[in-house]
């Protein structure tokens, strides 16, 4: 089976940097906003150079929603940078009314999403923002993987015209997508052939995802994993053919189970193939302070859950 | 001062239009849209500097965006008298289908609207992000805002009027309707905001007062001292002290025509009081 390796850890905060600091030099249309967290959204080296295309606002995440929706109107750009949190559930109205509604084409860019912002606590840990975004008509919504296709990413959305909703995080984590990947907006990437199980997993649970398979495959059990960096628009055409071939599924995010990645995939199936899924999310709860790690592991985030869910739908074909 | 006879017998018009309008699906906000008759129609007509057609992005011309956008229907029945559409489309106000929408809306592509409005307390931070754009793109041009006073209850508001001052977005004049109602009754009363002058000059904005809001010389004067303070470092913040309901005697004094249109009798007084000038839709 195809293994993945990896040489670097880094968060996935960083490649949004990178990634918005290349706009910088190449779209003289990008702005960015923030709402007084440059150094955590590493937006240092845009700000560094391009001051006027920076909007500092303060701690005022609703006037940086409506002022992002404003600047759009005479061609900009806008990226907005704050938390997960204040990203969607503090200024929904704002981005349902202003941006959505209105269709601006806005890119709200979340850092700290999830339990593995660690030890702030569940005040800071969103685990809702994948369900709020997904549900407004329109947005888009992306949850890469890794440093490297968070920074593809955040290439690729300001060459999508409309509102886009782009999560990332803060610990650092396996570089293992290449450096120079195209990244296409709604098209999964099948990251290894099998046929007992699909699992279907975004953000940093990909290579969690990557772990299990490679143990399951020790036991004998073959994973087919799919890299689902697009949430909405879904890649269902890859889903479909993936299960059709294993007959089950297992989705794995940092996400309740309600609203997320798994929600999706299950509308999917029940509409063209009913298939037995199992959930790799948090369980209609809040987080609590800790490591990421220790936080992965007491919410079943990580790969040993997803092992233990991919013999439990097996089980259940 | 050149006369203004022409732009009085507009707003008699546009007042025939929006009352038909809310009669017509006994819905709709005739009061506001009644009270800011005279400003829409001297914005439109003399102080905006517009280009022909609808461009989203206005480069190169003067923008206006309605943050309290329940007054949807003066909006409407003044863009089109200006020519962004058909006067006759006024008829299909909050029906199915219609790209007039219950509140003004990008979404039905309805030219002249920049920006979904109704949910309150979000048009300044708009209007500001615009008039940044503006500033990206070396447009010498202005952004005009409207805006409730009891919308001033929303606290967006007040990050959006901290920022701009802070910013020195000083290409923006921000209008508030100062009627003193709202749906439950005097602003004093729901939940009072003492002095809003000396609020927005705490805040650091350039301020001027138009008494006479239902006054279209007034209007004009007090826009132009207005548009004279921009430029210079500081938003401009213009309080226009308006009646609601103001045309329609017993629309007039009371905060009761907010949200109600009137029945047919109410309407046929309403319009003797107004008579067509211009031509009904």
């Amino acid at each position: 089976m195809k293994t993945f390796t990896y040489t670097e850890k880094k968060d996935t905060r960083s490649g949004f940097g990178a990634g918005l600091a290349e706009l910088g030099r190449t779209n003289p249309n990008v702005v960015a906003l923030c709402a007084d967290l440059v150094g955590s959204l590493k937006m240092d080296k845009f700000i560094e150079e391009n001051p006027e295309r920076f909007f500092q606002v303060g701690i005022a995440e609703a006037n940086m929603m409506g002022i992002a929706a404003g600047l759009t109107i005479g061609g900009k750009i806008p990226f907005t940078g704050t938390f997960a949190n204040f990203s969607t559930g503090r200024v929904y109205d704002q981005i349902r009314q202003s941006i959505a509604y209105s269709g601006k084409n806005v890119k709200i860019c979340a850092s700290h999403a999830g339990l593995t912002l660690g030890e702030d606590g569940a005040t800071h840990q969103i685990l809702e923002d994948i369900g709020l975004m997904k549900m407004l008509p329109g947005m888009v919504v992306i949850n890469p993987c890794d440093y490297n296709q968070t920074k593809a990413a955040t290439l690729a959305i300001a060459e999508h015209n409309g509102p886009v909703y782009l999560r990332f995080g803060r610990p650092s984590v396996p570089i293992f997508t290449p450096a120079d990947q195209k990244f296409e907006i709604g098209k999964a990437i099948k990251m290894t052939e099998g046929t007992d199980v699909t699992i279907v997993a975004t953000g940093h649970l990909v290579w969690e995802a990557l772990e299990a398979s490679k143990a399951l495959f020790e036991e004998g059990i073959s994973a087919e994993v799919i890299n689902i960096h697009t949430i909405k628009p879904l890649d269902e055409e890859a889903i479909l053919k993936s299960v059709a071939k294993t007959g089950c599924v297992v989705t794995a995010e940092e996400h309740n189970y309600l609203g997320g990645l798994g929600e999706s995939v299950s509308r999917v199936l029940t509409l063209n193939n009913p298939a037995p899924q199992e959930f790799v999310a948090t369980n209609d709860t809040f987080g609590e302070s800790g490591t990421p790690a220790q936080l992965m592991e007491k919410y079943g985030l990580n790969s040993a859950a997803i092992i233990k869910k991919s013999k439990a739908v097996i089980a259940r074909k | 001062m050149p006369s203004t006879q022409h732009l009085k017998d507009l707003t008699t018009q546009v007042r025939r239009d929006i009352l038909r309008m809310v009669h017509k699906v006994n819905s709709g906000h005739p009061g506001g849209s009644l009270g800011c008759a005279e400003f829409f129609v001297a914005l439109y007509n003399e102080i905006m500097d517009r280009n022909e057609g609808f461009d989203m992005d206005g480069i190169g011309e003067d923008l206006f965006f309605l943050s309290n956008g329940h007054i949807s229907p003066i909006y409407y029945s003044v863009l089109a008298r200006s020519g962004y559409f058909p006067v006759d489309e006024l008829n299909t106000f909050r029906l199915i289908n219609s790209r007039l929408q219950g509140h003004p809306t990008t979404h039905e592509g309805l030219p002249g609207i920049r920006i979904a409005s109704g949910s309150l307390g979000q048009g300044m931070s708009v209007a500001i992000g615009a008039a940044q754009a503006k500033k990206l793109n070396n447009d010498s041009h202005l952004i005009y805002s409207l805006h409730g006073d009891g919308e001033l209850q929303e606290g967006q508001n007040w990050e959006a009027i901290m920022y701009a001052s802070a910013k020195k977005v000083d290409n923006l004049i921000a209008t508030v309707d100062l009627n003193g109602k709202q749906i439950d009754g005097a602003t004093d009363d729901v939940l009072a905001m003492g002095d809003v002058k000396a609020k927005f000059e705490a805040f650091d904005w350039v301020v001027v007062e138009i008494k006479e809001g239902n006054d279209i010389d007034a209007i004009l004067k007090g826009m132009a001292e207005a548009k004279s303070k921009t430029g210079q470092g500081k938003p401009v913040c213009v309080l226009l002290e308006t009646m609601m309901g103001n045309g329609v005697d017993f629309m007039m004094h009371t905060h009761a025509w907010h949200g109600k249109a009137p029945n047919d009798e109410q309407l046929a007084s309403a319009l003797e009081q107004n008579p067509e000038t211009l031509g009904d839709y």
